[in-house]
């Protein structure tokens, strides 16, 4: 005989404030079967667990139902406090009273009426729950970093001092990402390649580290503890073993005129190619696209020139498997497309350039060696206009968010520029100065008090080049009330911080969600923030949302503490949510075996007492079943159940609500 | 023989009459009969949708619906303002029934909504590709055109379908001239519009400040598709010369008449002669004087002999 | 979405084009690019502020400011504005709403003078003359003196008519001046 306890949450306003809780109550102790019914402010407190453990050891309950939040919130803490009273945390289920219930519905009866038909769902349910167990399954000590910016850098190499092996996954021929492109860093505008490079060769030389650059993540199987990733080794032509970079090659390749990538195209390089002198591995590669020995088959300097005949135009794309236990995606972001605003000339205006073009402009290792010249005749301007928000908090063009780190970054080429032009004009157009972090809003406020900045607090409507060359930049100034033109020489947009491209298909590869922008989520905004709806994948650095260097870092520390703490632990328990298939229904169609997305249902066969095969059936691996129930879905001969979720709980589910 | 409908709109029959004229005389040519709107009312322009929300819709539903009565599928409104108006017009009716049951009453009488507006630079690369294109016979070649654009043809997502800050709509008809376009920067920037006598202050500024960067980039010309704006730049440029602004002599025309033009049409006919600042030595440059024609022909005669 | 307004102006531009003008951050982005900007007492973007407020001397100077009659309508705030807002739209409800308050700018009664002079000669004839219409503006206006060297010229290049052209549904337009004029008053 079911002996059911419910147990009601307020949510403290959340769910009390549309739903009469108390009414809930009310109702749901009359449901049979039901022998308990309470409602209480904050269930997941320690008083409102205790009330739980309580009713389970008083009532020798049968099956718990707590009617609160998402499963997703509190499932684990409800479930563990009935595990602590003796009962299986199977037997304990969640009815949704806030996401489903209260946060979406304004009437107050009707919430509630919708909310005792919640909790009577949920009552059929666990009356047909079974004890489950967890899974044990293997984990392999190794992770995967993708990306090999600041943020893969130090979850590397914060996850090799834990003493586990990691592999280094970079798109790019070098690691260093975006910060090896920054001149300086706010806000103490040390140099940025001073304090990144150090961590490069560290994580170059590092024991537990395998650098895979010029490398892309090409799929991803398995799950937790037991990640199978296949990666695609691009074809270098050049052999890293045989080459000791000493430079011939790109010194003599006839192909020059290549805009670099690195120097946000304001610079040039050669067909082979290091991105930037510091770069690691310090060792080039030939751009199939710009090569004339590739393209046409004529040329072949670099391998008449190289001394270690490292150069091979043979060199093909290679695969390799790898099982790593955990993943840290660390894929960074770019610049917002600036071309778009047709107001800013649409692209058209060569001296209207983007962050990382002023950043190259102003760094002593940049095309103009850290002198600020302006790209269309390389004149020095007398007066630079820099515009915040450019495609930030533009929901009809741009992106609806703030990007965060343009505020601080504008103040710093702001400054940059005086420092180094000092009778030059640097006017900063933003619409708020938002500076919340440590010694931030210091810094933006010596650009205005001591480095003679002149911010305007407006957006720049208009920006045109006039026949005399000068860029002609209309903007308001809101707090005197008027609009004003200024006369500028070079006009920097901090463009909108967005993802990646294509990042899409990496996070659905490894089963991570993406908010509408492209930035990756996170389990919980607040509780869970380097974890992803996928087990044992973490975030780190802006893939997830904009973020500055401080942040990135401390994410991708923290991310090295979540992969250190999976690695811990020998084995790992699962969830128990799993399919199985009873042998005596299953025909051995073979349809689910060929349906399953995780490869985890095969073929068993039964053999009797002699060893001769009776039968063939289909079996599901308990380790690699993810519990989707699509096997449970095609199984014609309704073989096949899902553990938690059996086709009879579903069916009294549904059938309570007519 | 294509038909179209036509709403000349008042300013057409007074301050933008070369419009009307030249607009009637590429028509002929492309044997595109234009059915002007029986009745039709002025559509409220510039001074309806400022006093008063609901006349500002209901006149141009009168002339909508009039239309529609008329059995005219498509309707021209060649001043930029109207067209405005007009399709504005539809676009608000077809978002809320409800404001046009409230029309209906107010105008007694039905409209379904059936009438698609044309502009003036829709009208006219829709004649190119009737034929006009083929009519072109002059080359205006060397004749450097800046085509102004002004508010009401570049801006109002729903009415204009043209790229706002770079519109494109008479670059293909002028280069089908011959004329050569100019990269300049005030095409879509405001002349002042209806204030030309109650701010003319503001107007002289404003078109002062476009003439200029026309100069600049070199035009020989401004084309405009708008009766406003080509009063605004036209009839004020003397005020603009003779207040010390600026000298420009910069001829105005509308993109009908430059078509014209290329087509071998007549300055009279085409209104030339009605600008304030001359437009007709620009014509002669593509038409030689006959002596000058005869003087050619000598020499040629002389050469060949 | 009404309830979200605490100003009656922000209710009033909410109610006649579905705007919330709370979604305004102020970001000046329409005064940077008003090419009447400089021709106003108050910038675009400070029209937009005082409609978000609820205060009466907020909405006092409104529509007492002259701003909102040197708004040309030529769009530019519309089309760049990033919060999809439309100024432009707002201007016509604040014009309309100052005018019948009869708190229009005796600094730009000018203007008002020509909407007026115009829509007269509009109900009066069913379409605009010029000839009639600056005859109207200029009594109204008392500026008399400004253009007279113009008429002439017009005149001669057949731009000024001076007989009002008179449609025959003259009397179905009376009614629709009629009817609005009679709906505004409720």
């Amino acid at each position: 005989m079911a002996r059911i306890g419910v147990f009601i949450c307020h949510c403290g306003e959340n769910i009390g404030r549309t739903v009469d809780c108390a009414a809930v109550a009310q109702e749901s102790a009359k449901l049979p079967g039901v022998v308990v019914s309470l409602d209480y402010k904050y269930m997941c407190s320690d008083p409102g667990q205790q009330m739980i453990k309580n009713a389970i050891a008083e009532q020798k309950l049968t099956g718990v139902v707590v009617a609160a939040c998402s499963p997703r919130m509190h499932e684990t803490t409800f479930r563990r406090a009935a595990a602590e009273a003796g009962l299986n945390p199977y037997l304990l289920e969640m009815a949704n009273l806030r996401e489903h219930c209260s946060w979406v519905h304004e009437d107050r009866p009707i919430a509630t009426g919708k909310a005792v038909d919640l909790v009577r769902v949920m009552v059929e349910k666990v009356k047909r729950n079974r004890a489950l167990y967890p899974i044990q399954v293997n984990v392999e000590p190794t992770a995967m970093v993708v990306g090999g910016g600041i943020a893969g850098i130090q979850a590397a190499l914060d996850i090799a001092a834990g003493g586990k092996k990691v592999i280094l996954v970079e798109k790019s021929p070098s690691i260093g990402g975006h910060m090896a492109r920054l001149s300086e860093t706010f806000p103490t505008l040390d140099c940025s390649q001073c304090i990144l490079t150090p961590r490069m060769v560290e994580a170059a030389s590092h024991p537990n580290i395998t650098l895979m650059t010029y490398s892309e993540v090409e799929a991803v199987d398995g799950f937790i503890g037991n990640f199978e990733v296949t990666i695609r080794k691009k074809a270098r032509y050049v052999d890293p073993a045989k080459c000791t970079g000493c430079g011939s090659c790109y010194t003599k390749c006839p192909q020059k005129k290549i805009p670099s990538e690195f120097d946000a195209l304001l610079g040039k390089r050669s067909a082979i190619y290091t991105p930037f002198p510091q770069a690691v591995p310090n060792k080039p590669v030939i751009d199939a696209e710009h090569c004339t020995m590739l393209t046409k088959g004529k040329c072949g300097v670099c391998k008449k020139i190289c001394p270690r005949d490292a150069i091979n135009y043979e060199d093909k794309d290679e695969l390799v498997k790898v099982k790593v236990g955990a993943i840290v995606l660390a894929t960074g972001f770019e610049l917002w497309d600036h071309s778009k605003y047709g107001e800013y000339g649409g692209g058209r205006l060569v001296d209207v350039i983007d962050g990382f073009q002023f950043e190259r402009l102003a760094s002593a290792s940049g095309p103009t060696a850290g002198e600020i010249r302006r790209p269309s005749d390389g004149q020095v301007p007398h007066t630079v206009v820099f515009i915040q928000c450019c495609g930030s908090r533009d929901e009809k063009q741009g992106m609806a968010y703030c990007s965060k780190i343009c505020c601080m970054y504008t103040a710093k080429h702001a400054m940059l520029y005086r420092h180094k032009v000092h009778d030059g004009r640097a006017v900063v157009f933003y619409m708020d100065i938002r500076a919340a972090g440590k010694g931030y809003d210091e810094f933006t406020r010596r650009a205005i008090e001591s480095d003679g900045a002149e911010y305007v607090r407006g957006r720049v409507s208009r920006i045109y080049r006039r026949a005399d060359g000068k860029l002609i930049v209309r903007g308001a100034d809101t707090l005197a009330g008027r609009p004003v033109s200024i006369e500028a020489d070079l006009v920097v947009l901090a463009d909108a911080v967005v993802p990646r491209k294509g990042g899409e298909k990496l996070a659905q590869m490894c089963g991570v969600g993406y908010d509408t922008n492209g930035f990756y989520s996170e389990a919980h905004p607040k509780l869970r923030p380097v974890e992803t709806a996928a087990a044992g994948v973490f975030l780190a650095g802006a893939c997830q949302a904009p973020k500055d260097i401080p942040d990135t870092v401390a994410q991708a520390s923290a991310c090295a503490a979540k992969v250190l703490g999976l690695f811990a632990a020998p084995k790992l328990e699962r969830e128990p949510i799993v399919a199985r298939v009873n042998q005596n229904l299953c025909v051995h169609c073979r349809a689910c075996i060929n349906t399953c997305p995780y490869g985890a249902t095969q073929d068993r066969e039964i053999k009797d007492r002699q060893g001769n095969v009776v039968k063939v059936v289909a079996e599901v691996n308990e380790g690699l079943c993810q519990g989707c129930g699509t096997c449970v879905a095609i199984c014609r001969s309704n073989a096949i159940d899902l553990d938690g979720f059996t086709d009879e709980q579903i069916f009294a589910e549904i059938a309570t609500l007519e | 023989m294509n038909s179209i409908g036509y709403y000349p709109g008042c300013s057409l029959s007074g301050g933008g009459i070369e419009l009307d004229l030249s607009i009637r005389g590429l028509a002929q040519l492309a044997e595109v009969e234009l059915r002007e709107i029986d009745d039709w009312n002025c559509c409220g322009a510039t001074a309806a949708h400022n006093l008063d929300h609901n006349l500002a819709i209901a006149l141009p539903y009168r002339i909508l619906a009039l239309a529609e009565k008329q059995g005219l599928g498509e309707v021209l409104a060649p001043c930029a303002a109207c067209f405005s108006r007009l399709k504005g017009t539809n676009v608000r009716l077809e978002r809320s029934g409800d404001l046009k049951a409230k029309m209906q009453t107010i105008v007694d009488l039905p409209y379904s909504g059936s009438v698609k507006i044309l502009s003036i630079t829709e009208f006219l690369n829709r004649l190119m590709e009737l034929g006009l294109a083929d009519k072109l016979p002059k080359k205006l070649t060397g004749l450097k055109v800046a085509p102004y654009y002004g508010c009401l043809l570049s801006r109002g997502e729903d009415i204009v379908s043209d790229d706002a800050e770079s519109p494109s709509a008479m670059e293909a008809a002028l280069r089908a001239t011959g004329a050569e376009v100019v990269d300049w920067n005030f095409a879509t920037e405001c002349c002042g519009g209806g204030f030309s006598m109650s701010l003319t202050d503001a107007v002289l500024d404003l078109s002062n400040a476009i003439l200029a960067d026309a100069k600049a980039a070199g035009a020989d010309c401004i084309v405009t598709g708008c009766p406003m704006c080509h009063s605004n730049l036209d009839m004020r440029q003397l005020k603009i010369q003779s207040s010390g602004m600026g000298q420009y002599d910069m001829p105005v025309l509308y993109l009908s008449e430059v078509l014209g033009l290329a087509a071998g049409m007549g300055c009279d006919q085409l209104g030339l002669n009605r600008h304030f600042i001359p437009a007709m030595a620009l014509a002669h440059r593509f038409d030689p004087p006959p002596q000058a024609a005869e003087t050619a022909e000598a020499v040629s005669d002389q050469r060949s002999n | 979405m009404s309830h979200t307004q605490q100003s009656e102006l922000g209710a009033r531009i909410a109610e006649q084009t579905g705007m919330n003008v709370l979604e305004c951050y102020q970001c000046g982005k329409c005064t940077a690019g008003c090419p009447m900007a400089k021709y106003m007492d108050l910038t675009p973007s400070q029209v937009m502020r005082l409609c978000q407020m609820s205060d009466e001397g907020a909405k006092e100077q409104v529509l007492r400011s002259g701003a909102i009659w040197t708004c040309a309508g030529c769009l530019t705030c519309t089309q760049r504005c990033p919060k999809q807002l439309d100024p432009a739209a707002a201007m016509d409800v604040l014009r309309e709403l100052s005018n019948r308050e009869k708190m229009t700018s005796p600094q730009r009664r000018k203007i008002l003078a020509f909407h007026k002079a115009f829509l007269t000669t509009v109900r009066k004839t069913g379409r605009m003359s010029e000839f009639p219409l600056v005859r109207r503006y200029k009594i109204s206006s008392r500026d008399f003196f400004s253009d007279v060297l113009l008429a002439p010229l017009m005149v001669a290049k057949g731009k000024l008519g001076f007989k009002a052209h008179k449609i025959k549904g003259r009397s179905q337009i009376k009614t629709i001046f009629q009817t609005c004029a009679d709906l505004a008053r409720k």
